[in-house]
């Protein structure tokens, strides 16, 4: 009897499991067959799961006007890059004050962070404040810096180094170690599994950060990957001037529809590839919000 | 005395002060300043008079913004999404969770909690592709399927009715594994000795998991579900963006707060209304957060926010 039951459970399991992997798996499949697939069998038949006519041609188009992508891509880089390093190095700063159990002020400060989570001013005066008065529009500095600092972030980062031994700090401060030195030399050499998943959320959301260019930047030399990516599935008429270069004619030939999913593709790469090896911190430090915030 | 302790600490501070001081400045301009900007919802912006040179309007542009009928349709809408996706992400969350816990050895949960993963890890703009590629009329892989099927093709982008169901089964795609992390890592905590004794008293597995598994999983059910009720004014905005984008035909089921504001403010520029909107926003999500806590510290102090 108890057999039974647990193998009825166990088919359950397997089955469900594997239709939600697959669904989850699926559109990926999807979007790369898609992107390998003739435009006219696309045209016809619609988006296939396994190309039925397979070509590279949205590819070699992609790739032979490159530059647009280039730029998108450094773009990308470049603020993830900066708005990474600068808001891990923010983060832990604030987190290792905040952490202090003899810093007698320290639930004050903590609290004037933690109330801008309940309570904001809405889009419209941040917008304003960052478009007339801070004059952020088209420059870099609007995609790194509305993202750098996260209450979250400084409150996880908090909760861990709060778990390192307080004799730690006691004994480098009796051999004369000044704050900042004790956050550099000792604190932050033992916070790499915190500092490792928070760099990794940090840098996730710069790569995939579309919105802050939606609000702020109109330059093409200023766009982000997925913004490109964004701006070129709602306009053929701009990606097919962007393929061919400037002043060129604008033929009808371009495959748009597997184009789209090649550019998709490439937009998205990076992430899949980078994934297997760093899931793993994402589950560490999930756990560590899920056990500790 | 009491100042002059406040010296003193100033000065043996002084160095944590200085570490703070970024954080600070950063929060102060990019998120107290704009809470000083809730003026805005009651003036007649105009650009040459900036936020503090424009002239007041009282409640003009609350009143604008409720008589429209926007205000009711935005907020039931933001509410509505936001109940379902809570019951149906964490159901189906909790339900993966158990699963990968009773179920397959190392491999196949590791190969499973991956593939249930990936889509947390992809923006919303290639969501927003991947859908297109899905419900498209002429050329999506629903409707090919249909018509393979010698069925009638549907045109989803023009019909509203199917959205609610469409952006619920997104919104649970997307956020299936961050949850079913989150609820595993719960599971996993179990004192195992429950385990043993529901064993010794003949449990089957289905009443394991009744008695023992969920049980022990409620407070962290309670805590995420509260967490989420206190956001439950908030659209996510690249979701609805970019599945719908600026789709009128779908608003009258698929317009949030977040993307009226945002309309409002980009494409209508009309910045007075939208500020509005916001600040009831604001209000009405403070207010939310502010009696979920309250329920969280009557349930159990501990987990309360604050």
């Amino acid at each position: 009897m108890k057999q039974l039951d647990r193998k009825i459970f166990s088919g359950i399991g397997y089955v469900s499991l594997i239709f939600l992997a697959i669904l989850c798996i699926f559109p990926f499949i999807l979007v790369v067959s898609s992107s390998l697939t003739e435009e006219t069998k696309i045209l016809t038949d619609g988006y296939q799961f396994i190309p039925t006519a397979f070509s590279t041609e949205a590819y070699s188009i992609l790739f032979k006007y490159p530059d647009q992508m280039i730029q998108a891509y450094m773009v990308t880089i470049g603020v993830t890059i900066m708005g990474t390093v600068l808001g891990l190095f923010l983060t832990s700063m604030t987190a290792y004050a905040l952490s202090r159990k003899d810093f007698k002020w320290r639930n004050k400060f903590s609290f004037f962070f933690f109330f801008t989570t309940l309570f904001n001013g809405g889009l419209v005066p941040w917008y304003l404040l960052m478009v007339n008065y801070l004059h952020i529009k088209d420059t870099l500095m609007a995609l790194v810096i509305p993202m750098m600092l996260n209450v979250f972030y400084i409150i996880v980062m908090k909760s861990f180094m709060g778990s390192i031994p307080e004799a730690i700090v006691e004994s480098a401060k009796i051999d004369g170690a000044g704050d900042f030195k004790i956050y550099a030399r000792l604190i932050l050499p033992l916070s790499k599994p915190a500092l490792a998943t928070i760099g990794l959320f940090l840098a996730l959301a710069y790569w995939n950060d579309w919105y802050n260019a939606l609000l702020f930047i109109s330059d093409e030399k200023l766009m982000p990957l997925q913004y490109y990516l964004y701006k070129m599935l709602g306009n053929m008429d701009g990606m097919r001037k962007a393929m061919m270069g400037a002043g060129a004619v604008v033929t009808t030939s371009i495959p748009s529809e597997s184009l789209k999913m090649a550019m998709t593709v490439v937009a998205t790469g990076p992430i899949l590839l980078a994934y297997p090896f760093v899931q793993r911190y994402f589950v560490q430090g999930l756990t560590i919000g899920a056990v500790k915030g | 005395m009491k100042g002059h302790t406040f010296w003193s600490d100033l000065k043996n501070y002084r160095v944590l002060l200085l570490m703070l001081a970024p954080a600070v400045a950063f929060f102060l301009l990019f998120a107290y300043v704009p809470m000083a900007g809730i003026i805005i919802a009651f003036k007649h912006y105009d650009y040459a008079g900036g936020i503090f040179g424009s002239a007041w309007n009282g409640l003009d542009n609350f009143r604008f913004f409720f008589e429209s009928g926007d205000a009711w349709r935005v907020t039931r809408n933001t509410a509505l999404y936001n109940i379902a996706f809570i019951v149906v992400n964490n159901s189906l969350q909790i339900f993966a969770a158990i699963m990968l816990f009773e179920v397959g050895g190392k491999w196949f949960r590791k190969i499973t909690q991956s593939a249930l993963f990936l889509p947390y890890f992809i923006s919303w703009v290639v969501v927003g592709a991947i859908a297109y590629n899905l419900l498209n009329y002429d050329i999506g892989t629903v409707n090919a399927l249909l018509r393979g099927l010698g069925l009638e093709p549907i045109d989803i982008y023009n019909t509203p009715a199917y959205w609610p169901y469409i952006l619920v089964l997104v919104s649970a795609w997307k956020g299936l594994g961050y949850g079913t992390v989150m609820y595993l890592a719960a599971i996993t905590g179990i004192d195992t000795e429950q385990y043993e004794a529901a064993e010794i008293d003949g449990a089957n597995i289905f009443q394991r998991i009744r008695k023992v598994t969920i049980p022990n999983l409620y407070p962290t059910i309670i805590i995420l579900v509260l967490l989420a009720v206190g956001n439950i004014f908030r659209g996510d905005f690249g979701m609805f963006y970019n599945m719908i984008g600026n789709n009128g035909l779908l608003f009258s089921s698929t317009d949030v707060i977040d993307t009226f504001v945002f309309r409002s403010l980009i494409t209508s520029n009309d910045i007075g209304m939208s500020a509005a909107a916001g600040v009831f926003q604001s209000v009405l999500g403070f207010a939310t957060i502010m009696t979920v806590n309250y329920a969280v510290r009557r349930y159990d102090k501990d987990r309360a926010l604050f």
